[in-house]
């Protein structure tokens, strides 16, 4: 279980690599890379965020799911900062013995990230006007789909 | 108590941070909300649409009706949008 806030890349190949190592009972491994669109003109992606609460709440979600899945291993990582378009701005892992947890507890992950863990972005245009992004109503259903 | 801003919110007011003593009364997160906006314009610009502004209290998502006693650090913010 590990949760990483950082303006630095990160290799997704190594990162999944990393997980799965050491441990056999690991029959299933699950990732979802998210880049940064260069669609509508977008030159530059800034994602703001909340140091401290950011790291706990990527923490109780991920709690959440090892709570709600029997899950080996898993990993968030959330870049912030400046990010030109395709850029990776977010990596998910999950590893268990099988492959529906994995599935779900990576969907599961970022569906409650979308929605709980404070980060905002803020898409600057090539032409230099800047709009920060409006939250997605599809976003809040994707998480409500997970209420117990 | 220190009071954070985030995002557009923090554009709108000018500061990501500041440090205030509200007045006796104000209780809840809904009334330091109120204050707030009779401190200065750019304060009741930035709350003029409540309801697109979310809160935390110690780091903790929270109501607007949530009791601002004990409470050290407030941080308030439009809706996230990362991932």
């Amino acid at each position: 279980m590990a949760v990483r806030v950082q303006e630095a890349d990160f290799d997704p190949g190594a990162e999944l690599e990393a997980l799965a190592v050491g441990d056999a009972g690991i029959g299933a491994v699950v990732s979802f890379t998210g880049l940064v669109r260069g669609t509508g003109g977008v030159s530059t992606m800034t994602l703001e965020h909340y140091p401290g609460m950011t790291e706990k709440a990527l923490e109780e979600i991920e709690a959440e799911a090892h709570e709600r899945w029997p899950l080996q291993a898993s990993l968030v990582i959330h870049r912030v900062g400046p990010l030109p378009p395709g850029a990776r701005i977010v990596f998910v892992a999950t590893a268990s013995r099988h492959r529906a947890a994995a599935f779900e507890a990576a969907e599961f992950l970022m569906d409650f990230l979308k929605t709980r863990a404070p980060f905002w972005k803020k898409e600057v245009a090539e032409d230099g006007t800047a709009r920060w992004v409006d939250a997605r109503e599809t976003d809040d259903r994707a998480a409500a789909r997970w209420a117990r | 108590m220190r009071i954070l801003y985030f995002a557009w919110l923090r554009e709108r007011i000018g500061v990501g941070s500041e440090d205030l003593s509200p007045p006796e009364g104000v209780s809840t997160v809904a009334d330091l909300v109120e204050w707030l906006k009779t401190r200065e314009a750019r304060y009741a610009a930035a709350f003029e649409d409540v309801a697109a502004i979310r809160v935390a209290l110690d780091q903790e998502q929270a109501d607007f009706d949530a009791p601002l006693a004990g409470v050290r650090e407030v941080a308030l913010f439009p809706p996230v949008t990362g991932g």
